[in-house]
C-alpha cells in the first residue's frame, strides 16, 4: 500500500501556465496556492495580479482575483481590503518592474500606511514579459536589452533593495527575503509566505515577501544555470532573511 | 510495484530541474513528445525512488506526485 507525500495543491486551477520552461514563477505560484489551501483560506482570499509575466495569475490561482493597472495592484489591493469585512485575505502578485520601476509610489505608500496586505514580489531582475529590458533591480554590470554592454551605475545607478527600503517604514509589520534556487530555499520561501499571510491574518499590517526568481528566456542560460546565477550573482547583492518582523521584535 | 513518483506529462515543459534535484539521480527526459511539443520527465527505475520529493517541491509545472510505501 502507498500513502501520498506529494501532490499538486488545490490553491491553484487546473489550468497549465503560460510560463517559460523552468521558470521560477512557477514554483512561487505554487507556493502561494499551497499556503492559502493549508491555512483554509482560498474562499476567503482576493488576490491581485498586476502587469508582466504574471499578468495571468487570475487564470492559475484557486481563490478570487482580478487584476491591476502595471504597478498600481497594492491600490487596488487596499481599496479591496478596506471595503470586504476584515477576514477577508487579500494579496498582489509583482514583478520587480511592476513594483520597483511604475509601481514604486503605490508599494511605498501602501507599506507606509500599514495597509493590512499581503505582497508577493517576484523579483527576477529584468522585465521578463516585454523581452529582457533592464530593472531597477537589475545586477551592475548586467547584459539587457536596454543595457547591451551591461549595467553601468555612472548611467543608470545601482540596483534598489526594495525590502531593505521597504523596512525603513513604521508600517510594515513583516518584510523577508526568499530564493527559489534549491529544495531548501524553496521550503523557507514557503515558510516565509505562510508568516505573511498570518501577518495580515493577524491584523498586524503590511507584509511582503520577496522571492529571488529566474528568467532563464531573457538571461539566456538554461534553468538550471538561472537557478546557479540566483545563488551565485543575485543573493550576494540581495541578502536572504528577515527585515522586519514587528511580532519577533525585529 | 505501485509507483513511487508520478508524472503528469502533458503538464511537463521538459525544464530538467526536477532532474537535477534528485538525490537518486532516475529521472530523465522520455524519448518522446506531449502535446506541447516537450520531452516529458519520467523514472523507470522506481524501486530506486525514495520519495523525497524534492522533484515535486522544484517543479514549477506541479507536474508530480511521489507516494511512499505505507509503514505497517
Ligand atoms: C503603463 C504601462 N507601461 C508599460 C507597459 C509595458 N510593460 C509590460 S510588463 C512590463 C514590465 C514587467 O516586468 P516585471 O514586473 O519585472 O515582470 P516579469 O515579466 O519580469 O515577471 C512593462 C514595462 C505596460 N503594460 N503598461
Ligand atoms: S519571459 Fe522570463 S519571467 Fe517571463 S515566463 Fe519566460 S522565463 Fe518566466
Ligand atoms: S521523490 Fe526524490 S528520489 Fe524519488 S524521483 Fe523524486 S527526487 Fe528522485
Ligand atoms: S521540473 Fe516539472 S516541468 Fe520540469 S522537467 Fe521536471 S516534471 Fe517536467
Ligand atoms: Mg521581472
Amino acid at each position: 500500500m502507498m500513502e501520498l507525500v506529494f501532490e499538486r495543491t488545490n490553491g491553484l486551477t487546473e489550468k497549465p501556465t503560460h510560463y517559460c520552461p523552468g521558470c521560477t514563477h512557477g514554483i512561487i505560484h505554487r507556493l502561494v496556492g499551497e499556503v492559502l489551501e493549508e491555512m483554509d483560506i482560498i474562499e476567503d482570499t482576493v488576490g491581485v495580479a498586476s502587469v508582466g509575466c504574471s499578468v495571468l495569475a487570475y487564470d492559475y490561482f484557486n481563490c478570487d482575483m482580478t487584476q491591476a493597472a502595471h504597478g498600481r495592484a497594492p491600490a487596488v489591493a487596499t481599496g479591496i481590503k478596506r471595503v470586504l469585512p476584515k477576514d477577508r485575505i487579500v494579496f498582489t502578485y509583482q514583478g520587480d518592474g511592476d513594483l520597483a520601476s511604475i509601481g514604486m509610489a503605490e508599494i511605498v505608500h501602501a507599506a507606509a500606511r500599514g495597509e493590512n496586505i499581503t505582497v508577493i514580489f517576484v523579483n527576477n531582475a529584468i522585465y521578463g514579459m516585454t523581452g529582457g529590458q533592464m530593472a531597477p533591480t537589475s545586477l551592475v554590470g548586467q547584459k539587457t536589452a536596454t543595457s547591451p554592454f551591461g549595467r553601468d551605475i555612472a548611467l543608470q545607478g545601482s540596483p534598489i533593495r526594495v525590502s531593505e527600503l521597504l523596512a525603513t517604514l513604521d508600517g510594515a509589520s513583516y518584510i523577508e527575503r526568499v530564493s527559489t534556487h534549491d529544495v531548501a530555499s524553496i521550503i523557507k520561501a514557503k515558510k516565509a509566505i505562510r508568516k505573511a499571510f498570518e501577518t495580515q491574518k493577524n491584523g498586524l499590517g503590511f507584509s511582503m515577501v520577496e522571492v529571488l526568481s529566474t528568467c532563464p528566456t531573457n538571461w539566456g542560460i538554461d534553468p538550471k544555470e538561472s537557478l546557479d546565477w540566483v545563488k551565485e550573482k543575485m543573493i550576494p547583492e540581495y541578502p536572504l532573511g528577515v527585515y522586519k518582523d514587528v511580532k519577533g521584535g525585529k | 510495484m505501485e509507483p513511487r513518483v508520478v508524472f503528469n506529462e502533458e503538464l511537463c515543459k521538459g525544464c530538467s530541474l526536477c532532474i537535477s534535484a534528485c538525490p537518486k539521480n532516475i529521472i530523465y527526459l522520455a524519448d518522446r513528445l506531449n502535446s506541447k511539443g516537450y520531452r516529458p520527465a519520467t523514472v523507470t527505475e522506481q524501486d530506486k525512488c525514495i520519495s523525497c520529493a524534492a522533484c515535486g517541491r522544484i517543479c514549477p509545472d506541479a507536474v508530480i506526485t511521489v507516494y511512499r510505501p505505507k509503514k505497517k
